[in-house]
């Protein structure tokens, strides 16, 4: 059992005009065994919430808290985040020229398992999990990401989760600039990792889309820096026909 | 000496000769020695610390190919090389003799040579002869102490095709300077790999001409210089004849106070040379503070008849954005810094295509970033099994 607690987080970033509040007190719980979605529109402070949870930002928390099974997650750096079992899945994942996909997978496993897999069984853990992704085999030789299309790279960061299977996954717009195929394989693969229950997923998304193939048990809605509205799963059917327009003056007038 | 020569062939030597008084001394003045720290071997050029002729050099090959000791007045020494500067013309007199590597006609497989310094001043002189259509490798392997002044000059019969890599991996207090001058055949390929590790002052000035149209020349280089080192390499592409290829790739690395490399990427198209294609590429990372990359590219066009020419420099620090991206994957710092880097030299170590001088590279920059193994590394021998 996991779980990781937001709660009142505040964050800043500085701009010339002075340090301008991007998040304004997000109060949320993760278990493990629940996919939340949250969804907002543009500039909102999705991805801001999102790297706040997996990475120390440059500017650091004011006010609020976040936890992994009681530990301290805003003291940690990003590699002692990740092998805590905190993960980001990338809205743009980052290219590294000369590194192989394959050595990146198995440095990175081996990383946050705390021992290098024994070869026989990684070679096949790794072409399974790729070819459940419909990836090429001979990505596995390939450059992270350089080079991959956009479908591709978000294929890539699933396969990472897969193989990395952390405790709790945090998705910043996994879905966005897939088309219908590419978004119902990368949706199958989050589905997989969050099926056996040990596992919880924050799915980060402007689109009501992806909720087609990915069912979450709670949805958030997020305007200007925080949550202005919790349900359900109808809340995103609600969502869809009624657009944030809504939030976006309830927001406004708190 | 004043050097006067019209703009286009301002990067030419203007001299070639055997001749020790013909060459001057070099203030650090000149274009061509003031990047380099002279104080250190300052008495190797004024000759105040005369070269001992008898280089520790051994020399081994796949049967069929000859490898001979002879004296520098040997008809086969000094075809394609002549001194440009007053230290080569001093190894060239002082050398006791030369080693001549001959690649056969037809012949195929790998010679290794082995350079070792023993602590003192020394000179060598080597020759390597690929025979028409032969398709060879050399390694050459530089290492141990002391200061070593030597030529290779290495000569690409018609159609054959010839590999030759110098590895530079001297002590802390090595100095080496050295030219490798290359002629190129008709139809012609030379991969020329440059590996420059160890040593305190190492310049390599490789140069490529050709003797007739169809050569392709490919030089690549990869030097890693750690605090106090001084690495550089002055490369000259010679395109005096047409419809010939030259393409060049320069990779390094620095880190620590007073790390210094050099590189020097000096195309000339002469106005004969129609139908050339040119590419020349420096690139450099730079780890930490205190490290300085001089990056010289200098293209210059006698004619403009040509399929191709250009080039590029680059120095750049690590990318935070890919340190990032591997420690959100849970690698520690320092592992991250040396996939970057070995992901950095991939390129080069893959296209010069020699697994053992790759281990070795691999081995220095894990060694030099403070990580012992990569764990990757232990996968890599256990698939071989
Ligand atoms: N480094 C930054 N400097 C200034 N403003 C920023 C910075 N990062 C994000 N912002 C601003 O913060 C707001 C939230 O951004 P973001 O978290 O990316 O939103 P979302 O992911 O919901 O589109 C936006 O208005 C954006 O312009
Ligand atoms: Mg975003």
């Amino acid at each position: 059992m996991t779980t990781l607690a937001i709660s009142n987080l505040h964050a800043t970033v500085e701009t010339d005009a002075g340090a301008r509040e991007i998040l304004r007190g997000v109060t949320l719980t993760v278990e493990s065994g629940q996919t939340h979605a949250v969804m907002g529109p543009n500039g909102s402070g999705k991805s801001t919430l999102a790297y706040v949870i997996a990475v120390p930002p440059k500017d650091p928390v004011p006010e609020g808290s976040i936890t992994l099974d009681g530990q301290d997650v805003l003291a940690m750096s990003v590699d002692e985040r990740a092998r805590a079992g905190l993960f980001l899945a990338m809205q743009y994942p980052v290219e590294i020229p000369g590194v192989s996909v394959s050595n990146f997978l198995r440095t990175s496993v081996t990383a946050v398992r705390g021992e290098a897999p024994k070869l026989r069984t990684w070679v096949k853990e790794m072409k399974g999990a790729m070819e459940a992704l419909q990836i090429d085999p001979a990505f596995a030789e390939r450059s992270v990401n350089e080079g991959f299309s956009g479908g591709e790279k978000k294929r890539h960061e699933i396969l990472q989760l897969e193989l990395l299977k952390p405790k709790i996954a945090v998705l910043d717009e996994t879905d966005s600039g897939l088309d219908v195929d590419a978004l119902k394989v990368v949706a199958e693969g989050v589905n997989r990792f969050q099926a056996d229950g040990t596992t919880g997923t924050l799915l980060i998304t402007h689109y009501t889309r992806i909720l087609r193939y990915i069912h979450p048990d709670y949805v958030h809605v997020f305007v200007d820096g925080r949550i202005v509205e919790s349900g359900g799963p109808e809340l995103a059917t609600k969502l869809e026909d009624e657009g944030y327009e809504r939030f976006l003056k309830a927001g406004a007038s708190t | 000496m004043a050097q006067t020569s019209a703009p286009a062939t301002d990067h030419a030597p203007a001299l070639r000769s055997r001749d020790i008084a013909s060459h001057p001394v070099p203030t650090g003045r000149e274009e061509e020695w003031r990047f380099t720290p002279l104080a250190p071997i300052a008495d190797l050029l004024s000759g105040q610390a005369p070269l001992n002729g008898g280089a520790d050099v051994d020399a081994e090959a796949d049967p069929g190919a000859r490898v001979e000791f002879v004296g520098t007045d040997d008809a086969r020494v000094g075809r394609t090389f002549l001194p440009t500067d007053i230290a080569s013309a001093r190894a060239m007199a002082a050398a006791a003799q030369a080693l001549i590597v001959t690649l056969p006609r037809e012949w195929q497989g790998v010679a290794r040579v082995a350079v070792r310094g023993r602590g003192e001043d020394v000179a060598g002189h080597m020759v390597i002869e690929a025979e028409p259509f032969s398709e060879g490798t050399v390694l050459v392997d530089f290492r141990g102490s002391g200061r070593y002044v030597g030529a290779l000059e290495i000569r690409v019969g018609d159609g054959a095709r010839l590999t030759v890599v110098s590895l530079q991996d001297w002590s802390t207090d090595g100095v080496h300077l050295g030219e490798h001058h290359a002629s190129l055949g008709r139809d012609s390929r030379l991969l020329m790999g440059h590996i420059t590790l160890g040593g305190q002052i190492v310049r390599i000035a490789p140069k490529v001409s050709y003797q007739a149209p169809g050569g392709d020349a490919e030089l690549l280089g990869l030097f890693f210089a750690d605090a106090g080192q001084h690495l550089e390499h002055r490369v000259f592409i010679d395109h005096d004849t047409p419809h010939c290829r030259s393409s060049v790739l320069y990779k390094g690395a620095l880190q620590g106070d007073g790390s210094h490399t050099v590189w020097i990427g000096d195309v000339l198209v002469r106005s004969q040379a129609v139908g050339v294609d040119t590419y020349e590429v420096n690139r450099n990372l730079i780890l930490t503070d205190g490290a300085r990359a001089d990056s010289v590219p200098n293209l210059e066009l006698e004619t403009g008849e040509i399929v191709g020419a250009g080039h590029a420099s680059a120095t750049g620090r690590f990318d935070d954005e890919q340190l990032f991206y591997l420690q959100s994957r849970g690698i520690p710092a320092d592992l991250a810094r040396v996939l970057v880097v070995r992901g950095f030299f991939a390129d080069v170590l893959h296209r010069i295509g020699q697994p053992e001088l790759t281990q070795r590279v691999m081995r220095t920059v894990d060694g030099r970033l403070g990580v012992v193994a990569l764990d990757g590394e232990a996968g890599d021998e256990e698939l071989a099994e």
